[in-house]
This record gives structure tokens, C-alpha cells and sequence, in this order.
């Protein structure tokens, strides 16, 4: 393999884990914030996806980023009210929104599944035009996944300051106090599914202008992905500070895309993916907690092994 | 400052595990006043302060609150007046947060999107010094690091920082180990005092009961069976209100830990 390819491909790989980051972002605030585990997220992605798409290919190229997150917001809504006010479970209420948003998603691409931007003006297109012949030429998917990280991050980090912010946190960190208090949990849940799952439909809609189409099955196993990515950054930042750990979160979903792209040079087929981030998650999850019950595994291994304990009488 | 008018509540109506948690309690706390709640396990203390709360609605009767019908309003939205400390001294704050950003969610001042200002966090750590415990210089250290005592009495701070209408005690020293639990207590009744605060504590400890506050009332079975204030409650002893209780409900007292407390 050449130099050259290498570099496309870290290059592609780039590209994608900053798309990806942003739904990564997305369960950084309701997975580890809010302590909800989001799992309409996979509707919600390929929602901003179509989303996008249709308006980009109505011409409106910079709208379709406003209306992509305001479907997101629109579709963290109806999740938080499922959960919040009509007594679903909040696992519960993920997948029913994410099966009501297939549906969703294919009446909004017009009835079919698949859409085509081949010949559309999007962001990418525009950013394209712009920057052509100067220094920058090539990088306007690098420069447009790097901006919206950037102001992504931002905004989590002056928003998960302000008094609204750290309700969201308490929320997640002790509902008991929450509920005892003045803060109605309904209202900070509500507040902080809408944001996220604005973040998860933007994501959608640069992924799929980026590539220039769109299927319904675009967020497919995006959650496990975007949970596999949150846990790896969470292993190099551990509790620090919210940028921090903001930061990791985006650092575990470059990891995340390098160990795919690796595996894939080492002829793992693609149709793989989806297996190697459940993998991931699981270690992730579980391994802190296999690590603390080792020794008493090891003590009961031994128990039964007759070593130790039990007196003859 | 507080009224219940003929408060009822009854758990699990019309099943064989129903059982009337308040039975027509009709209670009136005056401003000032700091009252000190007993009773054995189960007669309706815990659930006097849910119904004051709101964690659940009363089945009939009325909660007043500051001359408000707060009656079918939802507990976060009483909870501005009203400050709460519950037995078990994890409740009352978000471990995975800082000192400083659970006390800017409990001070509760300006709008939702607007952040603690350094004027507003010197005013936390000059009150948390107060506390005499160091935690002043610990503002930026998750809440979880903090021990139980330490937990309790930033929880106390917490509560008493929006100047609650009422502060409600539930058994806030229980849990605690001795030397801890009355350093808590005092700092407690220092707080209640400076502030000229309303305040209702449960206690098991009826020597406590009697020391503090200017008033004693006794639950038994969702009931009041006994309400003492004044020279007649400073004349009693513990052994007077074993007596009480024993006239009110035909029964020893049943309350392993409060004749331990004796």
C-alpha cells in the first residue's frame, strides 16, 4: 500500500470519527450527564440524515443544518415526554421512538430509502466552491467536522456550567436529591434529550452530506458505536474536568475509527464493524467490573476445588 | 407559617395491604416555632414531612403553607420554601459534582441560564467556613470524597441557603457517629437560631426532644396523641413522656432505638 493511500484513508477516517464524535458528544451529555441511555439514537441519526438531505436537495444547502437538529430536538422531545410524562420505561421509550422513526424517516425521504445528493449543493459542495485553489483546497470535510466539534464542545461546556446545566448533571448524578428539590427532573430530562438528540441528528446530516446519499439504515448500530467511543475516551480521561472529558470523548471516537480502519486492513470484512463495537462496549463496560470480582471468582474457583475452608467433623 | 387541616393518607387503598399512614392530622406551626417530632417506628413522622412536601398528594385534608393552598401543588415546586434533611446523609447531594456546583444548584438565584459569578462563591466559602470543617478549601473536590458528617452538614448548608419558609429534620443525626451526630446538631440549632428559621425535627433521641426547640409533639398510628409546649413541656422527663405515650397509645413504646437513646 502505497503512501499516498495510507494517507487517504487516515485521511476518510478522520473525516468520519469527527462526524461520528458529534453523536459521541450526544451520549456524552444524556448517557453520562443526564444518565439516560438514549437508544433512539439510531433513528435519530439517519432523521437528520433525511432530513438534511430533503432540504439540501430543496436548495437549501446551509438550512439543512438548522432543520436536521430541530428534527433531532423535535425527536428528544417526544422520547423525554414518553418517559417523563406517560410512565414508558426509558429503555423502553428509546426503541419505540426509534421504530416509530424508521417509518419517520422514509415518508420523509419521499418513500423511498434511499436518496441521492450526487448532484446537490450541501455544505460540503458550498465549502468546496469557496475554498477552491487556496492553500486549504482539499480539507473542506476536514474543516466543516472540525468547526461543528469544535462548536459543539464549546457549547456543552459553557452550557454544562450554567444553573440549568448542573441540574442536568444532578439529575443524572443523584435523582433522589433532584426530586426532593426545586428542580423538576421531567423538565432537566426533557431539556437535555432535546440537546442531545439535536447533536445525533446533526451528526446524521454531515455524515450523509458528506457522502452525498442517504439510506434509511444510515444510523444503523450508531448507538453501540457511539457508546463503544464515549467508553474508550473515558478510559484516557477518567474523571476529570467536563472539557476534559468532552475532549475524550471525541479522542475515543478517533480510536474507535482507527481500530475499524486497522481491522480492515487486516482484510476484516466491513460487514464487521458492527460486532467489533459491541465487543468494545462490553469490555468497556464490563471489564472494570470483572476486574473487581476476580478475586472473589478466584476464591470460589478454589473453594471448589476443596482448597482451603471446610473442616473435616 | 404551616397548617394542616385534616390531612389523610392512606397507602395502597382498597388492597389488603392498605394502611392509614395519617389519620386526620390537623397540625398548626406557628412562625419561630421549632418543634421536635417522636414516635415509635411507623406511626406516620416520615409521611407527616411527604405530605408537607407533596412526594405524594394527600387523599383529603389541606396543606397551608406560608398563608399558600399548596395542597395539589408538586413537590419541586414547594420545595423553594421548604429545606430538607433526610437520615440518610447521601441523599442530599450530588457526589459527582463539586462543593462550589452543589451549592450554586441549591442557592438557586438568578435564571436558569446563568452561572455563579466569584462574588457568589466567596459568599459559599465564607458560609462553608462557618462549618468549621475545612470544606472551604475544598470547593473544587467532587461531594463524594466528603465523609458522612461532612456530607450532612454541607446538606444542611444547602438547605438553609435560599432561606426556606420551614426546614424539616428527618432524623438528620441518625446516621451518624456520636461525636459527629452532635456537632451536626448544634450546628443545626446555631443555623435555626441566627436565621430565625421554622424548623420541625424527628428525633429518637427523647432527651433531645425535650432540650430542644419550644415544642413537643408525639405520632402515633397517623395520629398527634400528644402536644406539649411551654412550662408544661419544660417540667417534663424522658420517663414523663413514656408515660405519655403509654396513656396515648395503651402500649409501651415500641421504638428499639429511641429507649436505647435514652
Amino acid at each position: 500500500m502505497s503512501f499516498t493511500t495510507m494517507l487517504g484513508l487516515g485521511q476518510t477516517a478522520l473525516e468520519l470519527a469527527l462526524f461520528n464524535s458529534l453523536t459521541v458528544l450526544a451520549l456524552f451529555l444524556s448517557y453520562w450527564m443526564l444518565n439516560v441511555c438514549d437508544l433512539s439514537t439510531d433513528g435519530c441519526f439517519a432523521l437528520g440524515a433525511a432530513v438534511g438531505a430533503v432540504v439540501a436537495i430543496a436548495g437549501h444547502p446551509w438550512l439543512s443544518l438548522p432543520a436536521a437538529m430541530g428534527a433531532g430536538m423535535l425527536s428528544g422531545l417526544v422520547t423525554a415526554i414518553l418517559q417523563t410524562r406517560m410512565g414508558v420505561n426509558s429503555l423502553l421509550a428509546g426503541i419505540i421512538v426509534n421504530t416509530g422513526l424508521y417509518s419517520v424517516n422514509i415518508w420523509i425521504m419521499g418513500g423511498s430509502s434511499l436518496l441521492n445528493m450526487n448532484k446537490t449543493a450541501t455544505v460540503f459542495t458550498m465549502l468546496k466552491e469557496a475554498l477552491k485553489g487556496g492553500p486549504l483546497g482539499g480539507q473542506y470535510a476536514l474543516i466543516i467536522g472540525l468547526i461543528a466539534v469544535a462548536l459543539v464542545i464549546a457549547f456543552l461546556c459553557l452550557f454544562l456550567r450554567t444553573k440549568l446545566g448542573l441540574a442536568i448533571r444532578a439529575t443524572g448524578d443523584n435523582p433522589d436529591m433532584v426530586r426532593s428539590s426545586s428542580i423538576n427532573p421531567a423538565f432537566t430530562t426533557t431539556v437535555g434529550l432535546c440537546i442531545s438528540n439535536s447533536f445525533t441528528a446533526l451528526s446524521g446530516c454531515l455524515l450523509a452530506q458528506s457522502q452525498k446519499s442517504v439510506t434509511v439504515d444510515i444510523g444503523s448500530g450508531m448507538v453501540t458505536v457511539a457508546l463503544a467511543s464515549l467508553l474508550i475516551g473515558g478510559v484516557f480521561m477518567g474523571k476529570r474536568s467536563i472539557p476534559l472529558r468532552a475532549v475524550g470523548a471525541v479522542l475515543g471516537a478517533f480510536v474507535f475509527r482507527l481500530v475499524y480502519t486497522i481491522a480492515l486492513r487486516f482484510n476484516l470484512p466491513a460487514f464487521m464493524l458492527k460486532l467489533i463495537s459491541a465487543v468494545i462496549v462490553v469490555i468497556a463496560i464490563s471489564g472494570p467490573y470483572l476486574k473487581k470480582q476476580f478475586p472473589l471468582y478466584r476464591r470460589q474457583l478454589a473453594a471448589r476445588l476443596g482448597k482451603g475452608g471446610g473442616e473435616e467433623c | 407559617m404551616l397548617k394542616l387541616i385534616n390531612v389523610t393518607k392512606t397507602f395502597n387503598p382498597g388492597t389488603s395491604d392498605a394502611r392509614l399512614a395519617l389519620d386526620d392530622v390537623s397540625l398548626h406551626v406557628k412562625p419561630g416555632d421549632f418543634i421536635s417530632i417522636i414516635g415509635a417506628n411507623g406511626a406516620g413522622k416520615s409521611t407527616l414531612f411527604n405530605a408537607i412536601c407533596g412526594s405524594f398528594f394527600v387523599d383529603s385534608g389541606r396543606v397551608i403553607l406560608d398563608g399558600r393552598d399548596v395542597t395539589m401543588l408538586p413537590e419541586y415546586k414547594r420545595a423553594k420554601s421548604i429545606g430538607r434533611l433526610f437520615q440518610d446523609p447521601m441523599r442530599g447531594s450530588a457526589p459527582g459534582m463539586s462543593i462550589e456546583e452543589n451549592l450554586v444548584l441549591a442557592a438557586g438565584q438568578g435564571g436558569w441560564m446563568s452561572r455563579a459569578g466569584r462574588k457568589e462563591k466567596q459568599a459559599f466559602r465564607d458560609r462553608l467556613a462557618l462549618l468549621d470543617m475545612g470544606l472551604e478549601d475544598r470547593m473544587k473536590q467532587p461531594v463524594g470524597l466528603l465523609s458522612g458528617g461532612q456530607r450532612q452538614a454541607l446538606t444542611l448548608m444547602m438547605a438553609t441557603l435560599s432561606m426556606p419558609k420551614i426546614l424539616l429534620l428527618d432524623e438528620h443525626t441518625a446516621a451518624l457517629d456520636p461525636a459527629t451526630a452532635e456537632k451536626v446538631l448544634s450546628l443545626t440549632t446555631r443555623i435555626v437560631e441566627e436565621n430565625r428559621l421554622t424548623c420541625l425535627m424527628i428525633t429518637h433521641n427523647m432527651q433531645s426532644a425535650l432540650d430542644l426547640g419550644n415544642r413537643t409533639i408525639m405520632m402515633d398510628a397517623g395520629r398527634v396523641v400528644f402536644d406539649t409546649t411551654g412550662d408544661e413541656r419544660a417540667a417534663l422527663t424522658v420517663d414523663d413522656l413514656l408515660e405519655k405515650f403509654r396513656e396515648a397509645s395503651g402500649k409501651a413504646l415500641d421504638n428499639d432505638r429511641m429507649l436505647l437513646a435514652r
